[in-house]
């Protein structure tokens, strides 16, 4: 992809995200990533019915690319299905984690390919789909 | 100053996160190596030649601890990992048997979270009551607020002598003198002040005090534990093994050995003892006062010079050490430190081990610039030009 569009799919994440500002419906479920970084601090919720994640919204502090991959983030989930998501968030991880994956299936997400060209940025780009690691943790215990 | 002794600067970075650690000059590197190449041997323990050099060299740094704090003994200095385990033995080997339920500890909201957590486990543990001195409209420590703070029931005031984040400097002198007056002991976390200027234990009143090698130059992985003779001396042996017991049996009686041997069980970090007191000469040899009136006048250049640029954002422009806090209006503090990292500036980016602090100051995050002595107005320059042209900040970042 073309670095000067990447850049401003990212920027245009940052600055406009998708679904910023929680809900109050107990019907989401909400995960925090504090835990994973000392200094982004991002509120997580997903609304799943039948197993199908009908909407997500978020919160919170982070820099520019973990806020900016959470929006996208948000866009490439809403209307998948878990098992959809899961196969996502095993080949985006995989991609920032420099390991073999399918770039057809990433969409959007594909605009952080070369986030491992700075080592440093790895766990912002990552920071959002820990959240739905946590989700995962809770839907299928 | 004296840059020409820090081989890391000649790889052209320019380095503003002294707050979290300091560069090595080559004479401390060298003391290190020279131990390691030269004299190995453990400590207090053989009658060979390197051991009782060992020993002479070990036992010379805690002399030089002693004159750099102005202790009334060297026995009142025991050498830890660093600060947060001087701190730790403080509260977990004295505090837990000194203070009774209900006794208050004061704090303030700006400690680093080694003067904060170990007092708030030791509140769960035995029920002291942990309470804050509220803070000035600056952030500061204000005589005032310390004094109001005190009830009957106060017994010990624990505090940082210069904080972290802001740099603010506290009163200690004042500070030690009321408590000596009320009887309430006085904790000092000096992390951020021994390395920059003259501390004396006893002018101020300083009951225990804390820090750590590495912020002066020294080598990670060793600190200093002060402690006043009569209080160190009831202090619990927190680690029990060689080195600090003078006698056990199989029947399980067991008797400690003196001060300072009591306190530090097991070999010691040698090397790094040696590698503090070669940064104590070094520090000295330049001068405490000069040291801190250099770092005065290049802050206020820095501080000048950041007041100049619209978007920066200043949270602690009057105090009176080397640290400036900001932010880049509307930019997240790390997108900040990555956006100066690409000009190879290293600082630090979010609450900087403070998490309370942010009830006071408003803002979770912040950028910290921390100087010492081989910073340089040059330095100074490229980072408000950096800051300056900040415009393109994501054009670098992404």
């Amino acid at each position: 992809m073309d670095p000067v569009m990447k850049r401003e799919i990212i920027l245009e994440n940052y600055q406009n995200p998708m679904h910023r500002g929680l809900v109050e419906d107990s019907s989401y479920i909400k995960v925090n990533t504090n835990n994973e970084s000392c200094i982004d601090n991002l509120d997580v919720q997903y609304k799943i019915v039948d197993g199908v994640i009908e909407d997500i919204r978020f919160d919170g502090e982070a820099c520019a690319i973990s806020t900016s991959a959470t929006s996208v983030m948000i866009r490439s989930f809403i209307g998948k299905r878990v098992e959809e998501a899961k196969e996502i968030l095993k080949n985006y991880e995989a991609m920032i984690e420099e390991e073999e994956y399918d770039p057809s299936i990433l969409g959007e997400l594909n605009v952080y390919e070369e986030t491992y060209l700075q080592p440093n940025r790895k766990k912002c780009a990552l920071l959002p789909f820990a959240s739905f690691h946590k989700v995962l943790d809770q839907i299928e215990k | 100053m004296n840059r020409e002794d820090f081989e890391i600067l000649k790889t052209g970075i320019i380095y503003f996160d002294n707050g979290a650690t300091t560069l090595k000059p080559k004479p401390v590197v060298d003391a290190i190596v020279d131990y390691y190449t030269n004299y190995t041997a453990n400590a207090h323990r053989g009658d060979y030649d390197n051991s009782l050099k060992v020993d002479e060299k070990y036992e010379a740094v805690r002399e030089k601890v002693k004159m750099l704090l102005h202790c009334e003994k060297s026995s009142e200095v025991v050498f830890t990992s660093g600060a947060t385990d001087s701190l730790n033995r403080i509260v977990f080997g004295f505090m837990k048997y000194y203070l009774k339920p209900g006794d208050e500890v004061l704090l303030t909201k700006a400690e680093h979270a080694s003067n904060v957590l170990p007092w708030l486990e030791l509140e769960k543990e035995i029920g002291i009551v942990v309470k804050y001195i509220p803070l000035t409209s600056t952030n500061e420590v204000s005589m005032d607020n310390v004094r109001s703070s005190i009830t009957n029931r106060t017994k010990v005031i624990s505090i940082a002598h210069i904080t972290n984040v802001l740099g603010d400097v506290r009163p200690i002198a004042e500070i030690g003198k009321l408590c000596k007056e009320k009887g309430i002991l006085f904790v000092v976390d000096a992390a951020q002040s021994v390395p920059h200027r003259k501390v004396d234990v006893q002018e101020a009143n300083i009951d225990f005090l804390a820090f750590s090698a590495h912020k002066m130059l020294g080598p990670t992985g060793v600190g200093v534990l002060y402690g006043r003779y009569e209080l160190l001396n009831q202090l619990h042996p927190t680690v029990l093994g060689g080195g600090m017991n003078a006698t056990f049996t199989s029947d399980g009686d067991f008797t400690w050995k003196s001060l300072p041997s009591r306190l530090e069980a097991g070999t010691p970090n040698i090397a790094g003892v040696i590698g503090l007191g070669a940064a104590i000469d070094y520090l000295l040899s330049i001068g405490m006062d000069t040291i801190q009136k250099y770092e005065a006048d290049l802050r206020h250049y820095l501080l000048t010079e950041l007041q100049k640029i619209p978007n920066v954002v200043l949270y602690n422009e009057k105090i009176a050490s080397s640290n400036i806090a900001f932010n880049l209006k509307d930019v997240f503090s790390q997108d900040t430190a990555l956006y100066l990292n690409h000009y190879h500036i290293c600082v630090r980016a979010g609450n900087h081990c403070a998490k309370m602090l942010k009830d006071e100051l408003h803002v979770n995050n912040t950028c910290r610039i921390s100087l010492y002595f081989y910073n340089t107005k040059e330095e100074v320059d490229t980072l408000v030009r950096v800051l300056k042209n900040s415009e393109d900040i994501f054009r670098v970042i992404l």
